[in-house]
């Protein structure tokens, strides 16, 4: 299999359902010229079909949703920061339309959304709203973890036909993986356990899966096995999956970038505490974002996000 | 009949159907029967009549808050309508959407907004969508004076003009955004006149006038049809009843006076085109009277229709959620 970064992978996905589907199309702000390296290439092969949008969001998030209306497949291309912006459309048009409409009409768009942070760019441009979303009925989303669940997310996302908002872990563009180099979809609400372990579960989410893993590895040579869970979607969620891993392992520790409270940390963490108590053998553990902004200074942004460091001492204290 | 006296009496059945529905609708809610929000249209049926008039069977429109009038214009059936409003199985939406969202999209209906000014950029999209599959249908958004003052308006009508799109924005200047006069909330004297700031026509148009609405629309209509991109109609209208049934008992302060609403009703609607229709000898009262006494009947049956229907069943809360389900909790 070839080796790809997230970001090619992205670009494939794109191109090959562009070309076998004539009502994809995308839109977004200056992504002819390829900004963020995902779209490059596409304005040369598919002409009017990659269009260029002035800088309101709002309007043309909404766009997508009338565009779909009528039998269009829109992808919006956005950073999560400018989710804000459009949040009347994304709310009280793309969730809600469907059913409250009594399910007269199909709304296929795929919001991607880029996420930012531990970059020095200040709080305006860090952040990861997926737990917002995911507090709205009406949105699937999903969070790829590296470039082959990326193409095979991004194509279920753009052949299904709901709103998917789409979070693109901006950490992870240039990191290169296999991808198979046949046609695959990877569907949605199937977890993937990619890392098998005996002692504890670690679910965790976007950039954080690496980490994870990384920590995993390390535990190994101190003889702390670690399961290592990618939920891939968190609308729909397999909560069987992170079930059936705990009760396994009977530890669980959740890693999730966004703000602490209200995470999808606190979701998976409340729901295993519901329907899985009697197959803990250890209180939960939460690493994710400290509830304050990320700073502009070095200094204290890192401060702010989980590393490898937080991952490991949650693991001790839920192993202890 | 000739094709004129057609369209010229479908004309005022349709704003004699809109009126009766209304008229109903306050009863409904006075009495109970109808719960949640209710936005009468009574006093501004020349607008959506007008406008759908000029349009195809394929066209496209899409509304707000105040949603009655928009799909029974566009040819919505009244009965599914008033099922709609009193939550039964058999309205447009299943009942899970009420008096403020009516849609049917099999007859181009894309949606009443809650959310004033929301619908203008899924207006546009819609356009953007069937200008990119080649047809040449237009789309229709009527929204509000005070919808005009929200971002959504104006970011819908930069996209609408720059991609040249087939989209008329039909600004209902009903002259209230709830309480607060348009004169108190909009810079220029007309709403029509920002059009200027889109490089697109702005026509302003007597809203009491179905006959204005119907040739003012018709012209944006071919304009759009024939690439040429939007136009801002703003059609000078008034609502005799308050914002929503019911407001009245809770308004402590006159913010408008009894001489304006007698002035408006002087001009209304339904008697400017019924007058239209027999000074220029095209309708007798006689043939007015039979269209009234139609309108009856079929509201009536709606009526009934809406009351015999069925509620939706427990078992269909989470149902038309996702075109392709999820499991739910």
């Amino acid at each position: 299999m070839p080796e790809i970064t997230f970001v090619e992978a992205l670009n494939q996905a794109i191109k090959e359902e562009m070309r076998r589907d004539e009502s994809v199309f995308i839109m977004g702000e200056s992504i002819r010229g390829g900004i963020y390296g995902v779209t490059g290439g596409l304005s040369s092969e598919f002409g009017d079909r990659v269009i260029d949008t002035p800088l309101s969001e709002n309007g043309f998030m909404g766009a997508a949703v009338g565009a779909a209306a009528v039998g269009m497949r829109p992808i919006v291309q956005s950073l999560s920061s400018f989710m804000w912006v459009a949040m009347d459309q994304l709310v009280s048009q793309a969730a809600k339309m469907r059913y409250m409409f009594g399910g007269q009409v199909n709304l296929p768009i795929v919001y991607r959304c880029g996420m930012n942070y531990g970059n020095n760019i200040a709080a305006h441009h860090t952040d990861r709203p997926y737990p917002m979303f995911m507090n709205m009925p009406g949105l699937k989303i999903a969070i790829p973890t590296g470039p082959a669940d990326a193409k095979g997310l991004l194509k279920t996302a753009i052949r299904g036909n709901d709103p998917v908002m789409f979070f693109e872990d901006n950490n992870l563009s240039g990191v290169r993986a296999e991808v198979p180099e046949e046609e695959y979809t990877i569907p949605f609400g199937v977890a993937d356990v990619k890392r098998e372990g005996s002692d504890v579960t670690v679910v965790a989410l976007a950039g954080m899966l690496r980490r994870a893993l990384a920590v995993a590895e390390a535990l190994e040579e101190e003889g702390i096995s670690v399961e290592v869970v990618d939920p891939r979607t968190i609308v729909p969620l397999d909560k069987d999956t992170i079930l059936k891993s705990v009760e396994k392992t009977g530890r669980l520790v959740v890693v999730d970038p966004a703000h602490k409270s209200c995470s999808v940390a606190s979701e998976i963490s409340a729901m295993v505490a519901q329907e899985g108590f009697w197959t803990l053998q250890a209180p939960i553990q939460r690493v994710a974002s400290l509830d304050c902004h990320f700073p502009f200074s070095p200094a204290l942004e890192k401060l702010v996000f989980p590393n490898e460091e937080k991952i490991t001492d949650a693991i001790y204290a839920a192993v202890a | 009949m000739d094709e004129n006296k057609e369209l010229l009496m479908r004309m005022l059945r349709l704003m004699m159907l809109i009126r009766a529905f209304d008229e109903n609708v306050k009863v409904m809610v006075q009495s109970a029967e109808l719960v949640g929000a209710a936005h009468c249209y009574i006093g501004e049926e020349a607008v959506a009549v007008g406008a759908c008039a000029a349009l195809r069977d394929d066209d496209y429109i899409t509304g707000n808050h105040r949603s009655h009038g928009h799909p029974l214009a566009k040819g919505g059936d009244v009965r599914k309508a008033m099922a709609e409003l009193l939550g039964k199985s058999t309205g447009f939406c299943k009942g899970k959407g009420g008096s403020m969202h009516l849609a049917d999209f099999s007859i181009g209906i894309l949606g009443e907004s809650g959310i004033v000014a929301s619908a203008l950029p899924v207006a546009v999209g819609a356009a953007l969508g069937t200008k990119m599959q080649g047809k040449d249908r237009v789309v229709v958004s009527f929204f509000g004076d005070g919808a005009s003052n929200q971002g959504a308006c104006h970011e819908a009508m930069n996209l609408a003009a720059i991609w040249k799109l087939p989209v008329i924005f039909l600004c209902e200047n009903n002259q209230y955004a709830v309480t607060t006069s348009f004169n108190e909330s909009v810079a220029v004297e007309n709403i029509s006149d920002r059009a200027v700031a889109y490089n697109m026509p702005g026509v302003l148009v007597d809203g009491q006038d179905a006959m204005a609405m119907y040739e003012a629309t018709t012209q944006a209509v071919a304009r759009a049809r024939a690439g040429q991109g939007p136009t801002l109609l703003e059609a000078r209208t008034y609502r005799y009843e308050e914002h929503s049934e019911g407001l009245g008992r809770i308004l402590r302060e006159p913010y408008r006076t009894e001489e304006e609403i007698d002035a408006w009703r002087q001009r209304d609607p339904i008697d400017i085109h019924t007058a239209m229709l027999i000074e220029q000898g095209i309708a007798t009262q006689a043939e007015v009277d039979q269209v009234q006494s139609e309108v009856a009947t079929a509201i009536e049956e709606a009526l009934q229709f809406a009351r015999e229907s069925p509620y939706p069943a427990p078992e269909d809360l989470f149902g038309d959620m996702y075109a392709d389900p999820i499991p739910m909790p």
